[in-house]
């Protein structure tokens, strides 16, 4: 790590996006995170997202929970909204804060520790409601911010790295996420930006509750050799069912992709995902093949990455709940209050 | 690509893009640290060891270096290099003892040098403390060559000349003032062991269209006028004045005749402004003291009325480019325009001449009257006489006369040693690491937009009033430290070691420039193209490595690097380190041979 701002200075070819921003406007305040984090990957994935999306920062709200994780909010999107909330506690203020303003990006950010443990009920609850938002978490089998006790995720198996053997067996939040409902699942490495961009944007893109689990290399206290959660292994264990080219717009599409190799999903808002097989057999239009898959997978000790599976006709929380399409904070007093005579009429409705 | 091969010291030494442009390859960077750090006297020193006259370049040099710092590349203004370079020389202690001492025994070999300009200066200044015996003659009284004969006082006084000629001389030179030489054949006939001919370019041009004979009175060959302000024998011009010119020679020609009674000075050039062979700055000096340039005007006629110059009449042209992009003048078609004035000031050029060398001597020329002479060795066809400055390759600066002198000297101690004076010397190089603790470094790595601070000038009123007042009054203390923080250290090189980096991605994104990129190995061509920013600065190097886990390669594009260092102090594993490389051209002495 650094203690030392990045310098304003950028390279003179550094590209703006359709908003006027370059990449770099993006960004946030120096990480303290150890050097060579899987998270700060994650952030770079995240600002690197943004900017290809053109996103408005201030559309955007960042919600994280406890974890070395859960603080790299601070280090991306600085001109954002967010909110750094208690262990666990993601998934509640989330909810809570798109039920009040629907209109903005929501973006969880957690840790293994913080969704697979203590946060494990919030987790399940967030998904299986289909709150409309991008949940990350970034997974490195530990609890990275108290100094590397194994996670809920750590595999059976896997050594910690004072040599102790994990004798618990694993959470696979991605299998989880599909047995709750979430309706874009998807699991990618830190380590491979090319694929997590994509995912990340189509997550973004998507309605309904997207999930990515990141495996993320906990540089200081997971990246000796016996994890399972080290760049050298999941290098090695790393298994693509598909690549993704996300497609924003309408804007005519030409894929050069062999014919037959590519699969094109338009979600709700016209933006297209084109999927290039790597795996042949791998349908992300099938929620039961994919638990199949990914069980069968894993039972090989192999992890697999990719889009797992998405659902483009997906609703979400809102049209579940029929809410207001207006924001609440967009109301007048009238409207949020109608007043006693209503609140009476409601009452005796319910008599 | 290959693997870059950051052992050979030209690569690295490119990065350093002000010392790869210094003639004289001066180490740039560890001077203006010295100076950040208020050691004056230390950056004095390794100035003077490689351009010998770090107070007259503080204020004249030609700069080279600028254009080519990094710091215009991702910024806009370079470095005030050469004026930290005036910094040094100003707060410096004495520093006589650090200079070497005069040799207390003679190797038996005798050096003629002819002129005493920086060329010779150079070469006595390397030879003498190894004990040759060395001879300068110069036609004038005082030694400095055209540093004290043409460049005006008010940009170069007198003090610094003597100062920085005497470390020179004081190095138990033999200096032979006001004694030209007449004769090659006669000095070859005395039997020195080797003959440096630092003679200069000493002929002014002159421009013979109609009315120069009559108007004669009136018009002055622009270097024959400075020399003669400078030895004291003019002191005034008329009121209107025009030079004609638009190189160096016509800015310090005008800002001379503003100090001698011009009030109406103008300066008028045949090609456009940005075309003008004067440097940028010299032009704002002379815009700053009220002198317009007129250009695209070609002189067609001095007018005269009586013996006495009245006028100049000019053609108007204009720029036209051919298939090729060449540039011609061609006649605008529009009327002439007539300046009247006073006095014309010819700066139109300078050229080689070589009156006192008889064709027969032994040393060929070609047909354009310049010696035959090689341009690493700077040897002529005759084997005991070597050239150099202007008189080598014609008019060039003090900073290049400098550059040849250190060469001429290497080839004579060569030579004289019974080597292969084609045989160069390597320069010596050393690469340090400058890790202090975690995040802690031997420079200051913190990097900043910051614009460049301008040197104080003279107030016109004064200035204008004197032909020796200094205009510049150099950086200040303060200023000085201010401005050195500009640099970016670009000696402090980002060195790479595949078997440590677990590629993680840490330096490729805290990387401010997006220098860095891990990718598959390709054809140059197309990894430029394929890299986080596209390297499109062809004059810049990609820094390949391989040797990865993944076989993919390291590459990163030299070009904007701000040597920030955030790449190390990022990378888990030390796979970036920061190393101060140090880069001395080898001088003559046992190192040379
Ligand atoms: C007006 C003007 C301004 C300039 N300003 C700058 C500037 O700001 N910065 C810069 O870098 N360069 C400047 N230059 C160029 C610079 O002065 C020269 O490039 C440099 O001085 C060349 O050095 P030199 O050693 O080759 O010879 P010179 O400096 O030309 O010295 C040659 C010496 O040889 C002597 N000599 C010649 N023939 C004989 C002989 N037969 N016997 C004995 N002695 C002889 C001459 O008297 C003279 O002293 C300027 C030039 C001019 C004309
Ligand atoms: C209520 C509560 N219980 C326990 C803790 C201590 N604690 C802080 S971070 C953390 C685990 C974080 O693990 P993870 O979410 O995987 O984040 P990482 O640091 O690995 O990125 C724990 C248990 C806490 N802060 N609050
Ligand atoms: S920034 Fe400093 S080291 Fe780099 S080119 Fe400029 S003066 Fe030289
Ligand atoms: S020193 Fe390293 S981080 Fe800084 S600009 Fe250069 S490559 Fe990038
Ligand atoms: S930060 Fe270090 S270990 Fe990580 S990719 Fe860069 S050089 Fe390799
Ligand atoms: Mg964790």
């Amino acid at each position: 790590m650094t203690y030392l701002a990045k310098p304003k200075f950028h390279h003179p070819s550094l590209p703006k996006n359709a908003i006027g921003f370059t990449r770099r406007d993006y960004e946030a305040s120096t990480s303290t995170l150890c050097a060579g984090c899987g998270h700060d990957s994650i952030s770079a994935a995240i600002i690197e997202a943004a900017f290809e999306l053109s996103i408005e920062p201030h559309r955007v709200a960042k919600i994280s929970g406890i974890g070395c994780s859960s603080k790299t909010p601070d280090y991306f999107l600085g001109a954002s909204h967010g909110f750094n909330s208690v262990h666990g506690r993601m998934p509640s203020v989330l909810t809570g804060a798109n039920l009040a303003n629907r209109d903005l990006i929501y973006l969880g950010v957690s840790g293994d520790g913080d969704s697979a443990s203590i946060g494990f009920g919030q987790f399940a609850h967030a998904l299986r409601r289909g709150v409309n938002m991008v949940y990350i978490v970034e997974n490195n089998g530990v609890y990275g911010l108290t100094k590397g006790q194994f996670s809920a995720t750590a595999d059976r198996g896997s050594k910690s790295k004072k040599g102790v053997f994990n004798t618990d067996n694993s959470i696979d939040l991605v299998s989880i996420a599909l047995q709750l409902g979430a309706t874009f699942v998807a699991r990618s490495f830190s380590g491979d930006k090319s694929q997590l961009v994509p995912l990340i944007k189509a997550a973004i893109q998507h309605r309904g509750a997207a999930f990515i689990d990141v495996i993320s290399p906990c540089i200081a206290f997971n990246n000796h050799a016996g994890s399972t959660k080290s760049l050298e292994y999941v290098r090695a264990h790393n298994e693509a069912v598909n690549a993704l080219d996300v497609m924003i717009g309408r804007d005519p599409i030409t894929v050069n992709y062999a014919p037959g190799k590519v699969v094109s999903v338009t979600q709700h808002d016209g933006t297209v995902l084109n999927l290039r097989k790597i795996n042949d057999e791998y349908d992300p239009g099938d929620r039961l093949a994919a638990m199949n898959f990914l069980q069968k997978h894993a039972a090989l000790g192999q992890i697999v990455t990719g889009l797992l599976y998405v659902d483009s006709e997906a609703d979400d929380l809102h049209s579940n709940f029929n809410t207001v399409s207006t924001p609440l904070n967009q109301l007048d007093t009238a409207a949020l209050c109608p007043g006693s005579v209503t609140l009476e009429t409601i009452n005796d409705s319910l008599r | 690509m290959k693997p870059t091969d950051i052992s050979a010291p030209g690569y690295f030494h490119k990065v350093v893009d002000c010392q790869w442009a210094c003639p004289a390859h001066t180490p740039v960077p560890e001077y203006i640290r010295l100076i950040a750090a208020g050691r004056y006297g230390d950056a004095y020193m390794i100035n003077w060891k490689s351009n010998v006259f770090p107070g007259i370049l503080g204020r004249t040099c030609d700069r080279p270096c600028e254009p080519a710092c990094r710091r215009v590349r991702v910024e806009e203004e370079p470095v005030a290099i050469c004026r930290l370079k005036r910094v040094a020389a100003d707060y410096k202690d004495d520093v006589k003892g650090r200079m070497p001492q005069p040799s207390p025994t003679k190797n038996g070999k005798r050096i003629a040098l002819v002129g005493a300009g920086p060329a010779s200066l150079t070469v006595a200044r390397d030879l003498a403390p190894l004990g040759y015996d060395c001879v300068v003659f110069d036609g004038d009284k005082h030694a400095g060559g055209m540093m004290r004969t043409q460049i005006p006082k008010f940009r170069l006084p007198d003090s610094v000349i003597d100062e920085e000629t005497n470390y020179v001389l004081d190095l138990g030179v033999e200096f032979r003032g006001g004694t030209r030489i007449d004769s090659m054949k006669a000095l070859l006939a005395e039997d020195y062991d080797a003959i440096v001919v630092g003679s200069g370019a000493p002929r002014g041009r002159d421009l013979d269209i109609p009315g120069r004979k009559e108007a004669a009175a009136n018009i002055h060959i622009g270097i024959d006028w400075l020399s003669s302000v400078s030895f004291d024998h003019i002191h005034t011009i008329g009121k209107r004045v025009i030079v004609l010119g638009g190189g160096n020679t016509a800015m310090d020609c005008c800002r001379s005749a503003r100090r001698l009674g011009g009030e109406d000075v103008k300066v008028v050039v045949r090609s456009g402004f940005d075309e003008m062979k004067a440097s940028p700055w010299e032009k704002e000096d002379a815009a700053r003291e009220g002198i317009p340039i007129h250009n695209f005007l070609v002189p067609k006629e001095f007018l005269h009325d009586g013996g006495k110059l009245t006028g100049v009449v000019f053609e108007k042209v204009k720029a036209e480019y051919d298939a090729k992009g060449r540039r011609k003048l061609v006649p605008a078609g529009e009327p002439d325009v007539t300046f009247a004035c006073d006095d014309v000031l010819v700066a139109v050029g300078q050229e080689n001449a070589f009156p006192w060398i008889e064709r027969d001597a032994g040393i060929d020329f070609d047909e354009w009257g310049m010696p035959k002479v090689d341009k690493v060795t700077f040897q002529s066809s005759h084997p005991k006489v070597f050239f150099g400055g202007d008189a080598a390759f014609g008019p060039k600066n003090i900073i290049w006369a400098v550059a040849h002198g250190h060469e001429v000297a290497v080839s004579i101690d060569k030579m004289l040693h019974g080597e292969n004076i084609a045989d160069r010397p390597l320069p010596a190089v050393q690469v340090v690491n400058q890790k202090m603790g975690i995040h802690e470094w031997s420079y200051k790595n913190e990097v900043m937009p910051d614009e460049r601070y301008a040197v104080p000038h003279r107030d016109n009123a004064s200035a204008l009033s004197s032909i020796k007042a200094e205009v510049e009054l150099g950086f200040d203390p303060n200023l000085a430290l201010a401005e050195a923080g500009r640099c970016l250290n670009c000696d402090v090189e980002t060195v790479f070691s595949a078997p440590l980096c677990i590629e993680c991605d840490a330096c490729v994104d805290v990387c401010p420039m997006d220098c860095i990129t891990f990718t598959d190995n390709g054809e140059e061509d197309d990894l430029r193209q394929r890299l986080r920013a596209p390297a499109l600065n062809l004059t810049q190097d990609i820094y390949v490595a391989d040797g990865l886990k993944t076989g993919r390669i390291m590459a990163k594009d030299e070009d904007v690097c701000l040597h920030c260092g955030l790449c190390a102090e990022r990378c888990p594993t030390g796979a970036w380190d920061m190393n101060k490389f140090f880069l001395e051209v080898t001088h003559a002495g046992p190192a040379c041979r």
